[in-house]
């Protein structure tokens, strides 16, 4: 069970969260101009990255506020965490 | 005579107490401090159990977690646990016990057969044979379900309690051995927060069973010592009968403490849970689980008799049980030679040391000799000769020079134990489920830890340390290494000292050579458990497996209730060997949680029962359902009346008598349960105009409006009526299920799409009570009732809403309809919700008012056409596909708009909402049966569609169906055939989806 730093509320049980998937995935601002493939690329496709990967939570058993990590889809490290509408951070190599 | 006896003196049993127990209906008695396997052994019982496949009698060959052969069903009804290993049961008064796998019979074991039949029982048998055909595979499954035995699960309620406990600690030890006790001191000393867990009932570990010294004191008074001076200090919790069960992510492990076993049925405290599951999250672990003695393989290695060295070694100097007269060792490490030794210590005479190294040296060796015990070097144990009580000879042979072959045969040599020792294979299951990857050691032939992916290290022989000075020295670094890295770096001990020379090194051996001197065709068994053989990985390799995963699902390699903790290492150096690879290739099978089995039991904990697996949730007015009579369903977590019984009648009855009174007089249905989410802020409007098909921004207050709500792909998710209260305030109603699902929607899109939307969401479920009145005399009802506002049509319109005084009590009054009657929604205070409803229905006995619940409420809807979410859609379903382009606006953009427009989505052919009226107006259809243009066209039949909702209307006097049917819009009036689970087939005709009063005037009604 992962321990997740919650912005709000700090580190809390996985149990208490909510995972939304992949992070930054904007919705589109004028959908009627987009062919189907392009709106079904933003429905549907996701990266499904091996590494480092943005992606949204919820801490929905707790304060319900919605924020962003970055969490290490192989070791399942959590790399950082920033508030919705943030960039990923750019990680020290 | 095995001459299996008691030793008089020493050991950990306390010899001045005496418990009785039975064991196969039979009564034994044992001591204090022995184990149920510890205490049949000192009476000569040999004979545990029956193989698995070929029935082979068999006996004890360890002494905890990795006992393969002795299982037993423990306690007797309500009490009972299947599966328990004898050698981890402490023994308390009145323990009754059985063999798990002795069908009919411990001692004439049908089974048996099977044993004379071997060569037609290869790997992959059942497969093979009884898979073939199909159908045929229930009839044997019965068969051989029961012949293969394992305990039974208990049928009557658990009479006990479980707890679940949470926990934080700076380091988790698991393992109270040498090296776990002195990594807990490191740690404990430098001030960090220390959890110590064991499996055993006391710590020690290896110690227990241990002639050695530790800085001049016996193994015992030291482990004493430590254990003192950990429980005197307050940051330490020990956990003795607690199994460290699993590793998961982020540290987080979990304990399996036994806290009343021990004690037996009903004689614990009963304030005291029987178990407990412990759920840790650690900053740092060490993991000092020992290491699980390998056997060796060779022809007849099973029979009863012969013994793990180690364990051996454990009853004879933790339990003084001399388990035989004659003992003899085998071995390829120097570890045999200290059991040779235990063997002299207890009487026992040892027919020899068998040692497959061609020249072993060093202190053990010399130990040995020095006792006068012959040791046969570069010999190897090629049979075992036995009878019904078990092993009597076994058969030497001389090996080669490079060991690959048998030069000669030997001769036998008497002996009723035969001790193995194929060396040691470091417990590395929880540092494998920690997500690490164990490597296989040559020099020490043994898989070892790897680099560690979370924050644990492994120390002491968990670590491929195998000599006890080594195990204390890197118990302290260990423990000091894992204070330091949580923050912790005060006095730290010294390692103790002990004596003990460097250990010879291990040849491995995975397989003695056969040898055609011995008795032909005896197996070589891998798993004792699952029967898996040499031969049978083999013939994987010959039949096309590869994979161990696949080999071990082929050949039930590593199954069963030990997973493969004894036989795996050696079944993957097989394997390994038959593909021309190293170990390291081949690899490990995954280890996963649990390490050893925990009962349901203890996962569940307290959250039994109706009243504590899930919360249930009952409406203000929930005693007067009860008080009437009411029948229940569960809605999500809500309990609703579902109809109401009067006077015995069944539901049918009941049903249509509660939808004909709405229809003809007036019904009152309670309605609380739907889901309520105040809205408020100056961009709620445009809010809802995103979330709903439909326009929200001309809506004034105090009207209502219904509402669809679609996923991104266009797929109907809830709907319900929302109501404006005033300037940029509404009150969302939601279905009863998927309340709380929509507020995270709306809380989603609100934070990570649109922050710039100021709008405020709160849920009101709960604080309102909702009744709905509903039939034409609901006005008059009313009126009676008592409204400080006019409820005539013209000043109260339909879908509008009124805030007043009903009864006296505040509220807010909808005229809304969900069952195409007049009908008003009134809505209290939930306080005030019982109040009113009596009330109510005081008044409306003069118009013998009806209560009706979900069944009947169900039933006036679809009459209406009336879609239920989740019912007639299912996911997949657009509003085009419900006949609603009426609410998708053209003029703005929602979610889930853009989906509608897609090739799929548009397309003519989907499954539309139609009606269906059967034949023979008196037949029900089921809901979910599967709709066919043809029962005659070839198979397979092309399913066109499926019944969604289906009831007999006592309004229309006959059934009524709602569907969903391929282009079903465009065929009205054609037949349909349901093909039913009976093998009947239904006619249908397709139809409009509305059957009653299409033109709505009946809850309009807007002239009085």
């Amino acid at each position: 069970m992962l321990q997740i730093e919650c912005p709000w509320c700090g580190p809390r049980d996985q149990d208490e969260f909510q995972c939304g998937g992949e992070a930054h995935i904007v919705r589109p601002a004028a959908p009627e101009e987009l062919s189907d493939a392009q709106w079904a690329d933003y429905l549907f496709n996701r990266a499904n990255t091996k590494g480092a990967h943005a992606e949204q939570w919820c801490h929905s058993g707790g304060c319900r506020r919605w924020f962003n990590l970055v969490r290490d889809t192989v070791s399942y490290k959590i790399l950082s965490v920033y508030p919705v509408g943030d960039s990923p951070p750019q990680e020290n190599p | 005579m095995s001459g299996a006896r008691r030793l008089p003196a020493g050991s950990l049993i306390d010899r001045s107490r005496s418990i009785t127990f039975r064991f196969n209906g039979k009564e034994y008695s044992g001591h204090p401090g022995d184990t149920l396997a510890s205490a049949l052994l000192a009476q000569g019982v040999r004979l545990f159990g029956r193989s698995f496949k070929y029935h082979r009698p068999r006996g004890v060959v360890g002494a905890g977690a990795e006992e393969p052969n002795a299982l037993v069903q423990l306690g007797e009804g309500a009490y009972s646990t299947p599966n328990l290993r004898a050698t981890q049961i402490e023994l308390y008064q009145g323990l009754t016990a059985r063999t798990v796998n002795g069908w009919p019979s411990l001692a004439f074991d049908i089974g048996s057969i099977n044993n004379w039949l071997a060569g037609l029982l290869p790997a992959g048998f059942y497969y093979k044979t009884f898979m073939w055909p199909r159908s045929a595979w229930t009839h044997y499954e019965r068969f051989i379900r029961r012949a293969a035995g394992l305990g039974v699960a208990p049928t009557a309620p658990d009479p006990d309690r479980y707890d679940k406990i949470h926990r934080h600690c700076d380091v988790l030890v698991a393992g109270g051995g040498p090296a776990g006790l002195l990594a807990a001191l490191a740690a404990a000393r430098a001030g960090a927060r220390v959890i110590l867990a064991d499996e055993q009932s006391r710590f020690g570990g290896s110690l227990l069973y241990s002639d050695a010294k530790i800085s001049g004191e016996s193994a015992l008074d030291w482990v004493n010592a430590t254990v003192s001076e950990l429980e005197a200090n307050p940051n330490v919790t020990l956990l003795p009968r607690s199994t460290v069960t699993g590793y998961y992510d982020h540290n987080f492990l979990v304990i399996n403490e036994r806290r009343t076993h021990h004690l037996g049925p009903g004689q614990a405290d009963p304030r005291v849970s029987r178990e407990r599951l412990w759920r840790v999250r650690a900053s740092q672990v060490v993991l000092a689980t020992g290491a699980i003695e390998r056997p060796l393989v060779f022809e007849g290695n099973d029979v009863p008799g012969v013994m793990l060295c180690s364990a051996v070694s454990t009853y004879i100097r933790r339990y003084a049980v001399v388990p035989g007269r004659r003992g003899a060792v085998f071995t390829n490490n120097d570890s045999g030679y200290q059991t040779a030794v235990d063997m002299a210590w207890a009487g026992m005479e040892v027919s020899g040391v068998v040692d497959l190294r061609p020249s072993p040296s060093g202190q053990a060796v010399e130990t040995v000799e020095a006792l006068g015990i012959p040791v046969y070097t570069g010999h190897v144990v090629c049979g075992t000769r036995s009878n019904a009580k078990g092993l009597k000879r076994i058969e030497l042979a001389l090996l080669t020079d490079n060991g690959s072959e048998i030069l000669s045969h030997k001769g036998l040599l008497d002996c009723q134990v035969l001790a193995i020792s194929g060396g040691w294979s470091p417990t590395v299951h929880l540092h494998s489920q920690s997500g690490a990857k164990a490597r296989f050691d040559e020099d020490l032939a043994c898989f070892v830890p790897g680099n560690s992916v979370q924050a644990e290290l492994s120390a002491g022989s968990s670590a491929g340390v195998f000599d006890l000075a080594g195990c204390l020295s890197g118990g302290v670094k260990a423990g000091v290494a894992a204070a330091a890295a949580s923050g912790w770096a005060g006095a730290t001990p010294d390692a103790p000292m002990a004596k003990g020379g460097q250990s010879g090194a291990i040849q491995a051996c995975w397989e003695v050579p056969s040898t055609e001197l011995g008795p032909t065709g005896t197996k070589k068994f891998l798993d004792f458990q699952n029967d898996t053989t040499v031969a049978d990985v083999q013939l994987a390799v010959r039949e096309g497996y590869r994979s161990i995963e696949h080999v071990k699902r082929y050949t039930a390699l590593g199954f069963g209730t030990d997973q493969g903790k004894l036989g795996n290492i050696n079944g993957m150096a097989i394997l390994a060997s038959a593909l021309g690879q190293t170990l390291n290739q081949t690899g490990t099978t995954t280890f996963r949680p649990n390490y050893t089995p925990v009962t349901f039991g203890a996962i569940s904990g307290r959250a039994i029962g109706e009243d504590q697996f899930d919360p249930i949730r009952k409406t203000a007015v929930h005693p007067w359902h009860v008080r009437q009579g009411a029948i229940f369903e569960d809605v999500g977590q809500w309990k609703r009346p579902w109809y109401y019984p009067c006077d015995g009648e069944d539901m049918p009855t009941a049903v249509n008598r509660e939808c004909a009174a709405t229809r003809q007089g007036v019904g009152v249905l309670d309605a609380s349960t739907l889901g309520k989410i105040d809205i408020k802020g100056p961009d709620a409007a445009e809010f809802l105009n995103r979330l709903y098909t439909n326009r929200w921004d001309k809506l004034q207050p105090g009207r209502c409006r219904y509402g669809l709500m679609l996923g991104e792909d266009g797929m109907v998710m809830d709907d319900g009526v929302t109501t404006c209260i005033g300037p940029g305030h509404y009150l969302m109603t939601t279905t009863t299920g998927g309340a709380a699902a929509v507020m995270g929607w709306m809380e989603r899109w609100l934070q990570t799409e649109w922050p710039e939307l100021k709008v405020f969401l709160t849920s009101v479920t709960d604080h309102w009570s909702v009744m709905s009145v509903a039939g034409p005399q609901s006005r008059q009802l009313l009126e009676d009732v008592g409204c400080d506002f006019d409820l005539g049509g013209k000043a109260f319109s339909f879908m509008s809403m009124r805030e007043g005084s009903v009864a006296g009590i505040s509220a807010r009054v909808s005229r809304i309809s969900f069952s195409g009657e007049l009908a008003f929604e009134i809505s209290v205070n939930a306080n005030y919700g019982l109040a009113l409803w009596e009330t109510v229905m005081e008044v409306g006995q003069r118009f013998d008012i009806t209560p009706y619940g979900t069944e009947a409420m169900h039933v006036l809807r679809a009459e209406k056409g009336y879609v239920i979410v989740g019912q007639d859609t299912d996911g997949s379903v657009t509003p085009l596909d419900l006949g609603m382009q009426w609410i998708v606006s053209e003029t703005k953009d929602f979610i889930g708009k853009r989906s509608l427009a897609r090739s799929d989505t548009a397309r003519d052919n989907r499954k539309q909402l139609v009606g269906l009226l059967t034949k023979d107006s008196a037949q029900v259809l089921p809901e979910g049966a599967q709709l066919v243009n043809a029962p005659s066209e070839s198979r397979p039949v092309p399913m066109i569609g499926h019944v969604s909702s289906s009831y007999f209307s006592a309004n229309l006097k006959r059934s009524i169906a709602l569907a969903l049917v391929k282009g079903g819009v465009s065929r009205m009036g054609s037949t349909v055939y349901a093909q039913l689970m009976d093998g009947a087939i239904v006619p249908a005709t397709i139809t409009s989806p509305v059957f009653l009063d299409p033109e709505n005037e009946r809850q309009r009604q807007e002239v009085v």
